[in-house]
């Protein structure tokens, strides 16, 4: 009998660790596949700030995929994702994440892996009703159907509330040993990882996309509009986790370091940006986006003094590199706290 | 028949994030043969953990990890391909 082959998307999260486990049991050879858009939560923030250096540093779908003695193929989709993000055939959910049009890309992503490579069908990790947006029952086919899937997308987890797939018709997979999962609960996925012996997963806090952060996505909203183009590059939204973002007015924007990893990671984009430091007192690193106005210029070092060691000193000399003039020293008061518009904070 | 020269390739994966500096060895590792060998220079801590755990699930060998204030080495030998 032939071997059969199943390509499993893996997140880290424990519902596709479930889904695999499950086909893995019934001697299907699963490798996993996982994929990074740039807005993946996974460990960035961690990676940069000092305080979090002591984290726990890893990637959560290349632990699961150690549990299961499994490969992971990685895969980089940053370019090929804008077009989700950007144009989202369904719309977004609560915030900028297009849950669904992405899922229907990674599937038809994972379609195109399973063809090259020879594999006989997709896993996924979803449970009917579990997310509002991307895990309804009658989005199910729709996402089958346009990834081009089709009926060789197995969902372990809640197939026995769907019509029999490809795999199951064929007997590749005895479907009597797949589950009936749905809803919000987890006490079932709890309840079937204890009986594979499985009692370590991550538990992701918040999902594992920015675009489901209301806070993230607000500051790529306001990128857009102040570009006046929803395009970006991967330091773009690499650079929105970062530091804390002040826009005082619509010509300029701030981000500022708030601790040393970050101005050490900003340090790695000055020459990109115009940028300013506090030359006479301890204090962060920022990159100014915008214009370089003589006024504006000053109201950012201004600022740029108030968050540093000098906040208190009548003045401080902050340093501005634009790149296009000889770098200059201005001295200027810091900036009262009072005189920062709550509005100002993306 | 002169046995194939080993190669020692170096990838400069300083300054990214994970996962790309996996997905750089990924890419790189496909080019090399058995027994070559890979030297990824990095920076995010992030590989400490997930360069040998993507090496042990693709069976490749981590020679040595060293780590400095600012960057991190890891040597890796290629075992057989596959995928």
């Amino acid at each position: 009998m032939k071997q059969r082959k199943a390509i499993a998307l893996i997140s880290g999260g424990l519902d596709s660790m479930l889904a695999t486990k499950a086909i893995l049991e019934q001697g299907i050879h699963v490798e996993g596949i996982n994929f990074f858009t740039g807005f993946c939560v996974e460990g960035h923030t961690h990676a940069i700030r000092q305080q979090d250096q002591k984290k726990q540093k890893r990637n959560n779908a290349l632990w699961v995929a150690e549990q299961l003695g499994i490969k992971l193929h990685i895969i980089d989709i940053v370019e090929e994702y804008k077009d989700v993000v950007i144009n989202p055939k369904y719309g977004y959910g609560a915030h900028l994440n297009p849950c669904l049009d992405c899922k229907i890309f990674m599937v038809g992503q994972a379609k195109q892996w399973m063809d090259t490579n020879q594999f006989d069908f997709i896993i996924t990790g979803e449970v009917i009703g579990q997310r509002p947006k991307s895990q309804r029952k009658s989005v199910l086919p729709i996402i089958a159907e346009e990834s081009g899937a089709e009926d060789r997308l197995l969902r372990p987890l809640c197939a026995l509330n769907l019509m029999p797939t490809l795999p199951e018709r064929e007997g590749w997979v005895n479907r009597s040993k797949l589950f009936k999962f749905s809803g919000r609960n987890r006490k079932p996925q709890m309840a079937l990882a204890e009986s594979y012996g499985i009692n370590k997963y991550a538990q992701p806090a918040g999902g594992c996309c920015f675009l489901t952060n209301e806070h993230y996505a607000s500051k790529l909203q306001d990128l857009w509009t102040h570009r006046g183009t929803k395009e970006y590059e991967l330091d773009d939204i690499v650079l929105l986790k970062i530091g804390r973002h002040l826009r005082p007015n619509d010509r300029f924007k701030l981000i500022i370091g708030r601790e040393e990893g970050e101005n050490n990671y900003l340090e790695g984009y000055c020459h990109r940006f115009t940028h300013l430091r506090s030359f006479s007192h301890t204090g962060p690193v920022a990159l100014y986006d915008g214009d370089n106005g003589a006024e504006d210029l000053l109201l950012a070092a201004q600022i740029v003094a108030r968050f540093g060691g000098g906040q208190f000193a009548e003045t401080v000399c902050i340093e501005i590199n634009t790149h296009v003039d000889e770098k200059r020293i201005v001295e200027v008061a810091p900036i009262k706290a009072e005189n920062i518009a709550e509005h100002w904070y993306i | 028949m002169q046995p194939p020269l080993i190669q020692d390739m170096t990838l400069d994966a300083r300054r990214l994030l994970c996962p790309l500096p996996v997905i750089r060895v990924q890419k790189a590792i496909q080019q090399l043969q058995t027994d070559d060998t890979l030297t990824v220079l990095a920076t995010d801590p992030g590989v400490l953990y997930d360069i040998p755990a993507w090496c042990r699930i693709h069976g490749h060998t981590v020679l040595t990890i060293e780590q400095t204030k600012q960057e991190i080495h890891i040597k890796i030998r290629v075992n057989s391909l596959s995928l």
